[in-house]
């Protein structure tokens, strides 16, 4: 079981307010990711819950337990750090044993368990080698042993993919989704990357400043973001933010477009632009589009080859019913 | 680095740090030469270097004439019990500054190592009447506190240094996996700065093996170690160089020694850190 509730949580490092009265709940098995900009306050968050840090104000609840005032080692919770933080002078057996060890667990108990973990992570043949002998990846695996073997209420994990090169990530980030269905365990997930997020979460919390902006499944916040912030961040190329006369049509301050949502068509359309770059995938092609009436250049997701290239002239109509419009504020009118 | 260095100024180099290193050495030379000089020739003018009759009949004086295991294990008592004391005072006090430094951290570090430069005269007296008070003048005790206290900012430092450099979310890791902070220190923290706590122990044996102001100052003849030892030979009445060297040779040797058998462990140690 692994339902933890946030009440009120606050955090003031001296006289800055990292995270002011944040409420939050998380369900037992669910798959949240804490996701925003660097310095959104989504680490010290995650380490608030695993106790690493002591909060300033409001409670946790682990399984409807009191845990503010718990120690980490009493928690009942794993956590894989960025850094994967092994101890070098231990081999991988000895680091996948040591939660097991300082719970005083019986050797053969332990050694089934690290049996398991070691074979459902590929590490059956590194048991006896140190960690500065094993792969970034590798590394990464044992860091997850040592939380699995465990049983932990609740997994957490902080940016824990950021130090693998990016044919990797994509492999782990799966390796660890697929645990996620096989364990069904809380996890907690803190990343910058909103890729991450979308692929991974069951329900995903965008953060600013100490702030929840969004909380919602990846798309709700892909469909409906409730404000500029989240519909900028969300979504890969970003949206297009438009404002100005194009927003005011709309009755809006501000409309937001996916690059996906626009249609490039032959003469009229909405926009009229410049294409700056052209991006040719194969399966996409990217234009960067500049429109002379507005500051920023539009980015377009047009489907398969597209035969236009930097300085042709390309003519842009948005899908009435994908255009989301905010008010003054920044917040969505519904 | 690769920098090509021509060949003649290779050997100028090298023959200028063989120069340095004999210049530094040279005085150990001369006290071992002259220990087994008779006192004649100790003296005699111009110096003789090699070609002299050679006899170990100084040490056997200075063996009958003084008590010279007492010294000797008066050094190591008090070198090694004022290192494993400031080891243990050291390791909690570097740990809490390493890990949880506040506000005023640098402040305390920065004034323990002013200490040391405080000269060690401005308090020998308090020192002494202290001592005379609690009764515990020319004891091992004392001058095991003494010393400790003396070379504490250095441990302190040096600890600090070598812990500094384990990343604090190895010691994080170990909380969450359930380690108390008794478990983090001893399974976690004490293995991973091993090589830094080692060197810390060789070095500061060395400094309190050395030490010789207090030793002197503080002991008559029970806790007297060897630096008292050599400083009885220099006699007012006489000089006696050759028994004066055969004195100094027998107090340095353990700890060249032991030196000499640790100095990998120390050059590591002293370097820790200065390479990523």
């Amino acid at each position: 079981m692994g339902r933890i509730t946030l009440d009120r949580v606050q955090k003031k490092f001296g006289d800055v307010e990292v995270i002011p009265p944040l409420d939050l709940i998380i369900e037992d098995g669910e798959f949240v990711v804490f996701v925003g900009p660097s310095g959104c306050g989504k680490s010290t968050l995650l380490r608030l819950i695993a106790g690493l840090e002591d909060v300033s104000g409001g409670e946790i609840r682990i399984d409807g337990r009191p845990a503010t005032d718990l120690p980490p080692a009493k928690r009942g919770l794993a956590m894989v750090f960025q850094s994967y933080a092994l101890y070098p002078h231990m081999s991988v057996r000895k680091n996948i044993a040591f939660p097991l060890k300082m719970a005083g667990m019986a050797q053969d108990e332990q050694d089934r368990r690290i049996a398991k973990a070691a074979t459902a992570l590929n590490l059956t043949d590194y048991l006896d080698r140190r960690p500065g002998q094993l792969s970034g990846g590798q590394r990464q695996r044992v860091a997850i042993g040592r939380a699995i073997v465990r049983e932990p209420a609740a997994f957490l994990f902080d940016e824990p993919l950021s130090n693998l090169d990016a044919a990797l990530r994509v492999g782990m980030r799966m390796e660890i989704s697929e645990l996620h269905k096989t364990l069904a365990t809380t996890m907690i997930y803190v990343t910058h990357d909103q890729v991450e997020a979308m692929t991974m979460a069951d329900k995903i919390v965008v953060l600013r400043a100490g702030h929840v902006e969004q909380v919602g499944s990846p798309l709700e916040l892909y469909k409906t973001p409730r404000n500029t912030f989240v519909a900028g961040f969300i979504g890969s190329p970003k949206m297009n933010l438009l404002t100005g006369a194009a927003a005011a049509a709309h009755g809006a301050a501000t409309i937001g477009i996916r690059p996906e949502h626009l249609d490039v068509v032959d003469s009229g359309g909405t926009f009229t632009g410049r294409v700056g770059v052209a991006e040719h995938l194969g399966s996409d092609t990217f234009f960067h589009v500049h429109v002379p009436e507005m500051a920023e250049p539009m980015t377009v997701r047009a489907g398969g080859e597209v035969g236009l290239t930097h300085g042709d002239t390309i003519h842009l109509t948005p899908r009435a019913a994908h255009i989301h419009r905010f008010d003054a504020q920044g917040l969505r009118i519904a | 680095m690769a920098r090509a260095i021509s060949t003649p100024k290779k050997i100028m180099w090298t023959a200028l740090a063989w120069g340095v290193g004999l210049l530094i050495f040279f005085p150990i030379l001369w006290t071992f030469l002259t220990s087994f000089k008779t006192e004649a020739t100790a003296i005699s003018d111009p110096p003789v270097w090699f070609l002299f009759d050679w006899t170990t009949e100084n040490y056997s004086d200075v063996l009958a004439r003084s008590n010279y295991p007492l010294a000797l294990m008066n050094s190591i008592i008090i070198a090694v019990g004022s290192t494993l004391l400031g080891i243990v005072i050291a390791v909690p006090a570097a740990w809490a500054m390493a890990f949880v430094p506040g506000k005023r951290t640098k402040d305390v570090l920065m004034w323990m190592l002013s200490t040391k430069m405080l000269p060690a005269v401005g308090v020998l007296y308090p020192l002494v009447l202290i001592a005379k008070y609690l009764n515990v003048y020319d004891s091992r005790i004392m001058l095991i506190v003494v010393l400790m206290l003396i070379n504490l900012p250095i441990i302190v430092w040096m600890l600090y240094t070598y812990f500094r450099e384990i990343p604090g979310e190895i010691l994080e890791a170990a909380r969450m996996d359930g380690a108390s902070l008794g478990k983090e220190i001893i399974y976690v923290l004490t293995p991973m700065a091993l090589p830094g706590i080692a060197s810390t122990i060789l070095l500061n044996i060395i400094l309190a093996w050395n030490e010789a102001f207090w030793t002197i100052l503080l002991t008559t003849v029970d806790a007297a170690p060897l630096t008292k030892f050599i400083a009885s030979f220099s006699a007012p009445e006489g000089l006696f160089y050759a028994k004066l060297s055969a004195a100094s040779i027998m107090a340095i040797a353990p700890i060249i020694v032991m030196g000499w058998f640790s100095q990998k462990q120390l050059v590591r140690g002293l370097t820790f850190g200065a390479v990523k």
